[in-house]
């Protein structure tokens, strides 16, 4: 055997060696084995004066090559064991919970909900405008077509601070507040909070509405139908179709009530063929009352710009809670102001 | 509005099926509640039979044994309980096969051992009444076998129709007829007043009549009859009322219910030899007027009530409900038939004063045309002539008259289009007008278009033309485009952009939002210890509160977050954190005072982890959310110690932003808890209005240097008296610009410190911008620092 060779076999045997070593200790003693002083290849490099001249060159390199080569085996093996003697020392149990604890909060879902629904009308390009809870009977009623008779105005339908002033029914209110202060065009969307003497599972003395007001020249009922469509469209789904039914709003003329398409079904039926819960097998879900601005009601602003012959306006009104529970199946609206955390913690923050 | 179909496609009958029909009348603006098939589900195996003979039973007494003539080749054999059946009547009889409007199926039985091919019926069960007691008997038969169908109706489908308040003209069969017939084309047939067997010409026996508020009552008309014969009505009379949710009760009475729901106009029937003085004035009630009406309550009548009076008083409340003593009975002859036109607000405040709500009233309060009047006059005057063997007195009473015509209204083509989006060719619009009752006159682009009497309250502009048009034409068929919103940007206002990161900022911080209730009790103010000239006290009270504890508009948001945190340790809670973002209210001399509140409670243990105690809900809890809050706003804040009689003595705070009072801080009062069931607790309140005030809308950039800073820490003692603000603001002071920040790190209190004292460690930083500092400049600031925290009584810790 060559002396080249005799050092070649000494690196694939000194290679298993200090893999196969277990610990530190035996590590140690491999190493002392193979490149200790008195070990076999530094002996080698010692006794190369010894070789004939034209092999000396091509064994010292070969030599001092697997010296480098099993120096590095070594020292990576020893990493090797020493984290591997650090990671059992300190091992976590990785499924206690984090801590400190940072658990997420929760934003109310009628928050969610009319946040969502702002989103959708902002990116339409209106504004939101707010008005006072408390409220003038003349914004409430007056200001908007409803005669000095109508049933709305008893005491049995709307709260009365005193014969001026009422807890707003609606949040109509704002849209003459708002054409008051700007002139058209106006797009404005209304959120807030609204009262009316009632108190059952599917009526509370207080909920939220978000009324919208687009005046501007040339808006028509067909640009009120594609508004509602892309609003029902974000928040009910892309598939989502809208159905105008004539109505009566003594504030609109023409008035319609707006049915969004179930998205709960195909038109009513389920796919294991039962009725629909959700839309009573109607395929439809009855959302919102809109319309166009009644004259009248421009009438009382005329002095604000608003002339019914240059400009005309689409308004509309919908329900927070009715839109939440529909979406969440929320089965009954005392749940939105018991304010139970059981409640409001399955709705995360968003 | 109950509108059974086989009625309604007597006047109007289109190729559809009813849900079809209800459908589509839901699209044109007649909203189909619910659809519902009334009475027998076919007419099929229901035939007239002849009882030819009767024998007794021989296994009961109570049943008899009938041979029924049911028109086949031989008669059939049915057994009968009915006391009255007898032999030679002719009878209604349900053969086997037939499905009973209560969903039995009849089959042939053996009834105590007799079999038994069919079923003679009563009124009962043919859904004509509540007769129960006989089987029915029918007068004038057809031959036996005659489908009994053509006799009675036995069954159809109803619709419930939503009527919206503008449109009283569809409270009636006819004007649903009207509806069916524009919406679909279908032909209409002349309404049932076509035929006027009575006359204007005569003095109707000489009634008088008189009203004394034509404003209360634009309309009277009435006519008489003699020779009334009270008794039963006809069958098929009673069958469509039943079938519209009726009770027949006789003839005179029945008449005047199906005329109302055949043309939507009320009639009242008085006995006339009941009418004291016979004559009859329209009034308003007088002060200490009782009335008794039909259904045996006795109402005061006082000035807001319109009654009817003969000489003896009230003896009718005005379109709401006739009076006892001319209650039509048995023994009249003599009938007035009033059919009058009544103020519709009126109307409905009297109704709902009473506790009074009938047909009647629920049409009038609509308001009708005083053009209906006379059509339902008509339409009763041949059946009372027909069914009661009445003979009617030449003659129409009218006080008041039709009124005036209703006026043209013009209608320009380009309004149509400018306000739907679209084209509907002018042909159309006339056919749809027309096909409504409108007259339509005019030439290209220029309408002139007149309503029908029924429609003139609703329609009186262009736009209410134009809303014909296209709830007929189909609002299917519009298209969906977007406005063209000139000028819009739509984007939060900087204020509503806050109120959205405050919120956000405490959910992220594992508060949970709550929405409380804008009502709360009275006692609110006395539970939270409001002193007594609080100007918190200020409330906002509801005249009409749903109840006596719902009664004011919450001053603060406090209660609500109590309330909330109460109701969750009911439920087993063990910590809560909440907040609520939400609007307070005060009472002012216009409106109320509002603002927009922010408000946050921690109570109970919170964060609660396996390798540490809980963070209490203490001041210092509740201070760092707030400070996470202020800081959002790109506000300072600060603190100014106060003692609030809601929160604990020593530990409450008036909250400052940039030195504006935004609201108060403070760990609740142990009395307070108590009324609320809480253990320790920590709450503020802020105006989100005011904060929202403060907040720069654009934050400016500020140079930064990019040399190290200097550090030194800062160890003192001082009465406990002087609180960190001042110290912090003492050092700043004195320090000079060169200071750059403060950091309080460590707060001591102890024995070795001597009792009264606090230790207070800062971390504080040198820098300059322009360049490094030697620890030498220091030495200045350093003993300018010394020598003014001496004069706070703080000393150095060595």
């Amino acid at each position: 055997m060559s002396t080249l060779d005799r050092i070649a076999a000494l690196e694939s045997e000194a290679t298993a060696a200090i893999a196969a070593s277990a610990s530190v200790d035996a590590l140690a003693q491999t190493r002392l084995r193979y490149l200790g002083r008195k070990s076999e290849l530094p002996l080698l490099l010692r006794a190369i004066s010894q070789l004939p001249p034209e092999e000396r060159a091509a064994v010292g390199a070969a030599a001092n090559r697997t010296r480098q080569t099993l120096e590095a085996l070594v020292s990576a093996r020893e990493g090797d064991l020493a984290s591997g003697a650090i990671s059992a020392a300190e091992a976590l149990d990785v499924t206690l919970p984090g801590s400190p604890p940072l658990p997420n909060g929760h934003l109310h879902l009628i928050t969610q909900t009319r946040r969502e629904i702002e989103d959708v009308f902002l990116g339409l390009g209106f504004q939101i405008a707010e008005g006072p809870e408390v409220e003038l009977v003349e914004y409430n009623f007056d200001a908007l077509n409803t005669d000095a008779t109508h049933p709305s105005r008893a005491r049995s339908d709307t709260f009365y601070i005193d014969d001026e002033t009422v807890l707003r029914v609606h949040t109509s209110p704002v849209q003459v507040r708002a054409m008051i202060a700007q002139p058209p065009p106006l797009y404005v969307i209304a959120p807030g909070r609204v009262f009316r003497p009632d108190n059952d599972a599917t009526h509370a003395p207080q909920f939220h509405q978000i009324e919208g007001l687009a005046v501007d020249e040339g808006v028509t009922l067909a640009d009120l139908k594609g508004t509602l469509l892309a609003f029902a469209r974000q928040i009910f789904g892309d598939q989502r179709e809208v159905l105008l039914r004539p109505h009566f709003f003594p504030f609109t003329e023409p008035s319609v009530e707006v049915d969004v398409s179930c998205f709960n079904c195909q038109a009513g039926y389920l796919r294991d063929g039962s009725r629909c819960p959700l839309c009573k097998g109607s395929g439809w879900l009855e959302v919102l009352g809109a319309g166009m601005v009644d004259p009248n009601v421009f009438a009382y602003v005329a002095e604000h710009g608003y002339d019914p012959e240059r400009v005309t306006g689409f308004a509309f009104g919908m329900g927070i809670e009715r839109i939440a529970m529909l979406r969440h199946g929320v089965p009954d609206l005392r749940l939105y102001f018991d304010n139970d955390l059981r409640f409001l913690g399955q709705f995360g923050a968003r | 509005m109950l509108v059974p179909t086989r009625w309604l496609r007597t006047y109007c009958d289109p190729p559809l099926e009813t849900v079809a029909l209800a459908a589509r009348l839901t699209l044109t603006g007649t909203k189909d509640e619910r659809t519902y098939h009334h009475g027998a589900k076919t007419p099929d195996h229901f035939v007239v039979g002849v009882v030819r003979d009767v024998q007794p039973h021989p296994n009961a007494d109570r049943l008899r044994v009938c041979i029924v003539d049911v028109g086949e080749t031989d008669p059939v054999t049915i057994v009968c309980g009915a006391p009255n059946v007898a032999a030679g009547q002719s009878v209604a009889v349900a053969l086997p096969g037939a499905e009973l409007a209560d969903g039995r199926t009849l089959t042939v039985a053996k009834l105590r051992g007799v079999e038994s091919n069919g079923m003679i019926l009563s009124e009962q069960e043919l859904a004509l009444g509540a007769d129960h007691s006989g089987i029915l008997v029918l007068s004038d038969a057809p031959a036996p076998g005659t489908p009994l169908d053509q006799l009675i109706p036995l069954g159809s489908d109803v619709i419930e129709f939503e009527i919206t308040p503008n449109r009283p003209d569809c409270l009636c069969i006819y004007g649903i007829a009207r509806e069916v017939h524009a919406s679909t084309n279908a032909p209409l047939a002349t309404p049932p007043w076509a035929q006027d067997p009575g006359s204007f010409d005569g003095d109707a026996g000489a009634v008088k009549i008189s009203v004394d508020c034509p404003d209360l009552c634009p309309r009277f008309t009435a006519r008489v009859f003699e020779d009334v014969t009270i008794g039963p009505s006809p069958l098929w009379l009673k069958a469509r009322l039943v079938a519209a949710g009726m009770r027949p009760i006789s003839n005179v009475v029945d008449i005047t219910n199906y005329v109302m729901l055949v043309t939507g106009q009320p009639l009242h029937a008085f006995d006339l030899d009941q009418i004291a003085g016979g004559e009859l004035t329209v009034r308003r009630g007088r002060p200490g007027e009782t009335i008794e009406t039909l259904d045996g309550h006795t109402h005061n009548a006082g000035e807001d009530l319109l009654v009817i009076c003969d000489a003896d008083g009230p003896t009718s409340i005005a379109g709401i409900m006739g009076g006892a003593r001319s209650e039509v009975s048995a023994q009249t002859t003599r009938v007035l038939l009033e059919a009058a036109t009544w103020n519709g607000a009126n109307i409905q405040r009297t109704a709902l004063r009473l506790g009074l709500r009938s047909e009647a009233s629920a049409r009038f309060e609509k308001g009708l045309s005083p053009g209906q009047t006379l059509e339902a006059l008509a339409v009763a005057t041949s059946l009372l002539l027909e069914h009661a063997g009445a003979r009617v007195l030449p003659g129409t009473i009218d006080v008041g008259g039709p009124g005036p015509e209703p006026a043209p209204i013009t209608l320009r083509s380009a309004q149509i289009s400018r306000l739907l989006g679209t084209e509907i060719p002018e042909v159309r619009c006339v056919e749809i007008l027309t096909s409504l009752g409108f007259a339509v006159d005019g030439d290209a682009d220029v309408l002139s278009v007149t309503p029908p009497h029924f429609r003139r309250g609703d329609v009186t502009r262009e736009v209410d033309l134009i809303e014909e048009v296209a709830r007929m034409d189909g609002l299917d068929r519009l298209p969906a485009t977007l406005p063209p919103r000139n000028g819009a940007a739509g984007r939060l206002t900087p204020p509503q952009q806050l109120r959205r990161r405050a919120e956000d900022a405490l959910a992220a911080r594992g508060l949970s939002e709550i929405v409380g209730w804008s009502f709360t009790d009275p006692a609110l103010p006395d539970r939270l210890r409001y002193e007594a000239d609080s100007p918190l006290r200020n409330v906002v009270t509801i005249e009409n509160p749903l109840s006596q504890s719902l009664s004011i508009l919450r001053p603060t948001l406090l209660g609500s977050l109590l309330d909330a945190a109460r109701a969750n340790f009911a439920h087993g809670a063990r910590g809560v954190r909440l907040f609520e973002s939400g609007t307070v209210y005060r009472a002012a001399d216009i409106l109320a005072d509002e603002h927009h509140g922010l408000g946050a409670l921690l109570s109970g243990p919170g964060g609660e982890s396996w390798r540490g105690d809980p963070a209490a809900s203490d001041f210092y809890a509740a201070k760092a959310l707030l400070e996470a809050v202020v800081g959002v706003a790109g506000v300072e804040l600060s603190l100014v110690g106060e003692n609030l009689p809601w929160f604990h003595p020593g530990r409450a705070a008036i909250v400052m932003a940039n030195n504006t009072r935004i609201g108060l801080i403070g760990e609740v009062h142990p009395q307070v808890t108590a009324a609320w069931d809480l253990e320790l607790t920590s709450a503020w309140t802020i105006n989100l209005d005011i904060l929202a005030g403060l907040a720069p809308e654009v934050i400016h950039f500020t140079a930064f240097s990019g040399l190290p800073p200097l550090r030194e820490d800062l160890a003192i003692v001082v009465p406990a008296s002087v609180t960190a603000a001042e110290v912090i603001e003492t050092i700043r002071r004195a320090a000079g610009p060169s200071l750059e920040s403060i950091e309080l790190f460590d707060v001591y209190i102890g024995d070795q410190i001597g009792e009264g004292n606090v230790s207070l460690a800062l971390h504080l930083e040198y820098r300059t911008a322009d360049r490094t500092l030697t620890t030498q400049e220091l030495d200045a600031p350093k003993a300018a620092i010394h020598q003014a925290l001496a004069q706070i009584g703080a000393t150095l810790r060595a």
